[in-house]
């Protein structure tokens, strides 16, 4: 390994004499190394701006797993596999001759972000939020609570929750927060098991799906119909759920059509599908459908979690105990005011979904507790030349793919805008990822390189297609280890 | 080995072969291996646009040209064949578009977003609920705007400008803005 440093600081001796290198290891003219902490969406799409705007740029992307692309694989539902074709193009930048992957790698505890920082130019972190919000009551620690991440990460196959279990043997679950993972959430729990089989849903979870006695989910927000945060797709998605019917309150959209014409479009058009799911009779087919539907979801507003109340054994959920609002001034100043009347809801699974978090990877890293995010201004992080930052860690965990998208181009262009003006200093050599190795292998870390990942993707593939799947996902890090280095 | 596998193959060294020769890649390359390499994408179907066509269909050799405004202000002229969608149109010329088309033409985001004017944009078909979904989530929505995997070249789109609207997102977020995830 050290020979392989040593050679390579040769060829870039060379390269300054001659501007090209004879070695295949390196690439001549690569002389400013950009390091990117996160291999998800955020860290991608700042390595494709990179790489296709610069010719002398060389990035090495670091994933603390031995797989890539992030939420992208973790977080999007299994019924959304269009939204999941943004792997092709990441595929393509790891591909590209200036571009390397190097997994199993965790930033903070492997390499620390100022060796990586000597190591090259500029180092963006790109890691998002592994962490979420708690609700902070009391009983978020009994049995049949969970946070929507984790549950999210159990169908998704994330390692670390394999072993979730979740019981799903209660009739009715409750999910707080009326975002998109929440319907995200609601979609999975009610989905006709013969539509989920076909997904890349893990096995396991989908084994307990088919098992599952939940036939009635409420989703559950401290403010009104206007301010659900979800978008139109999802709503419509769980309105055309086959077996399923949407049981609304009425009573909670009052003066809600008076405030239509006054909408911006997306929250209109959203308003509207929902006002009609909620107080128009339906038409006779449509309300043979519902009579029919075996299994029904709705939204509940102006409810804010209090206590999850326990089972008689004290052991699990058995309850959750709900402060009902009102909502004070207007506009876009809407806040939630407890009345002081209390409602209990029967449930056996209480789902928060209130928000990802995300935390601090390093002491070396400004960290903001409050906001939970890197202070940066406009990628660059404050206080500390050199270091830039994308995506979620950046700017919070919210927007979809194509937020992320526009925010990590926005980042590499801050970065490149600052190495040509000179504010970030490219005048030294840095060893990039030859430097990062010679730790790494003296700690005994052995990174996964992106054609090892295609030894991962190809196996997954391989046991997805025995079932009618596109991939049956490995669960297991030791697992995926032993088939990248088959 | 099968005619299918064999395909894959070779676009997969073609793929190797461009992206080696540090050749900048291209949505082109992205489609060709959605289109050919089914496992790449999950094993979803893509579509290339609602102007899908199966792949025997032979399109038609009449060119229709275009006009782009990127969202730096260049104009980029560029033609199509009747039939592709502009979204194809962006891929196959390799047009230099940060981030457009990023779901492949599947509905199911925003980023292939354009701005007609309202003489073209009145001249083509309605608008379906997906499409309009997505659109909601655009960046800088105007009342001429439409996703470019839906909009088809004919000869009556002979000569239009498309205008790539900047996605850089709004600092000024309020709760209408946009979806929170």
């Amino acid at each position: 390994m050290l020979k392989l440093f040593l050679t390579s600081a040769r060829c870039v001796r060379i390269t300054r004499f001659h501007g090209v290198c004879g070695l295949a290891t390196s690439t001549p003219a690569s002389s400013r190394k950009v390091c990117i902490v996160g291999g998800g969406p955020a860290g991608f799409y700042t390595a494709q701006h990179l790489v296709k705007t610069r010719t002398d740029v060389q990035v090495d992307i670091y994933e603390r797993l031995p797989v890539p692309f992030g939420l992208v694989r973790f977080g999007v539902a299994p019924d959304h596999p269009e939204v999941k074709n943004v792997i092709n193009t990441f595929t393509q930048t790891a591909q590209h001759a200036r571009c390397s992957f190097h997994g199993n790698v965790t930033v903070g505890k492997d390499v620390t972000v100022e060796e990586l920082q000597e190591a090259y130019h500029a180092v963006v972190l790109s890691y998002g939020a592994e962490g979420n919000r708690t609700m902070g009551v009391p009983g978020e620690d009994l049995a049949g609570v969970y946070s929507a991440k984790d549950f999210v990460g159990w169908y998704n196959g994330l390692p670390r929750n394999r072993e979730l279990r979740p019981d799903l043997s209660c009739e009715t679950a409750v999910i707080l927060g009326q975002g998109n993972v929440a319907l995200d959430v609601a979609r999975i729990l009610l989905s006709p098991v013969d539509i989920l089989k076909k997904t890349d849903i893990t096995q396991h979870a989908l084994d307990s799906l088919a098992e599952s006695s939940v036939r009635r989910v409420l989703i559950v927000g401290r403010r009104g119909p206007l301010q659900v945060a979800c978008t139109i797709k999802e709503l419509r998605e769980m309105l055309n759920l086959p077996g399923t019917r949407p049981e609304m309150e009425a009573s909670e959209f009052e003066g809600i059509a008076e405030r239509l014409k006054a909408l911006a479009r997306p929250r209109k058009r959203l308003t509207e599908l929902l006002l009609k799911a909620a107080v128009e009779t339906p038409g006779e087919e449509e309300l043979e459908r519902r009579n029919r539907a075996e299994r029904a979801w709705g939204f509940r507003f102006l409810r804010r979690p209090l206590e999850v109340l326990p089972s008689t054994d004290l052991i699990r959920a058995a309850g959750i105990r709900l402060a009902v609002n009102r909502l004070e001034g207007d506009g876009e100043g809407v806040w939630a005011v407890a009345t002081g009347e209390v409602e209990d809801v029967e449930c056996g699974l209480v789902i928060s979904s209130i928000g990802y978090k995300s935390l601090p990877i390093d002491p070396a890293v400004p960290f903001d507790a409050r906001k939970a995010i890197i202070p940066n201004t406009m990628g660059r992080v404050q206080q500390t030349a050199g270091l830039y930052c994308s995506g979620w860690v950046k700017r919070g965990p919210t927007g979809v793919i194509a937020t992320t998208m526009n925010d990590s181009f926005d980042t590499a262009r801050t970065l490149l805008q600052d190495m040509d003006k000179g504010t970030l200093d490219v005048s030294t050599i840095k060893p990039g990822s030859q430097g990062v190795s010679v730790l790494l292998e003296k700690r005994g870390v052995k990174p996964v390189s992106f054609s090892d990942w295609e030894k991962i993707n190809s196996e997954e593939t391989r046991r997805g297609e025995t079932r009618g799947k596109p991939r049956e996902k490995m669960l297991d890090v030791g697992e995926m280890l032993q088939v990248a280095r088959a | 080995m099968s005619v299918a596998s064999a395909s894959r193959q070779f676009f997969t060294r073609l793929l190797q072969c461009q992206t080696k020769c540090a050749i900048p890649f291209h949505a082109a390359s992205r489609v060709l291996i959605s289109s050919y390499l089914p496992q790449v994408s999950g094993g979803n179907k893509v579509l290339l646009g609602s102007c899908a066509q199966p792949l025997s269909y032979s399109r038609s050799e009449e060119k229709v040209t275009v006009y782009f405004i990127n969202h730096d202000g260049r104009k980029i002229t560029t033609s199509g064949a009747k039939g592709d969608s502009l979204l194809d149109l962006v891929v196959d010329q390799n047009l230099d578009i940060d981030g457009f088309g990023a779901c492949e033409g599947t509905l199911a985001c925003s980023t292939c977003h354009v701005i007609l004017d309202q003489k073209v944009y009145n001249q083509l078909g309605p608008i379906t609920d997906e499409e309009n979904d997505m659109l909601d989530l655009a960046f800088g929505l105007t009342d001429t705007s439409r996703l470019g995997c839906q909009v088809c070249l004919s000869r009556d789109l002979e000569g239009i400008t498309v205008r790539v609207p900047d996605g850089v997102n709004d600092m000024r977020r309020s709760d209408d803005a946009g979806p929170t995830l």
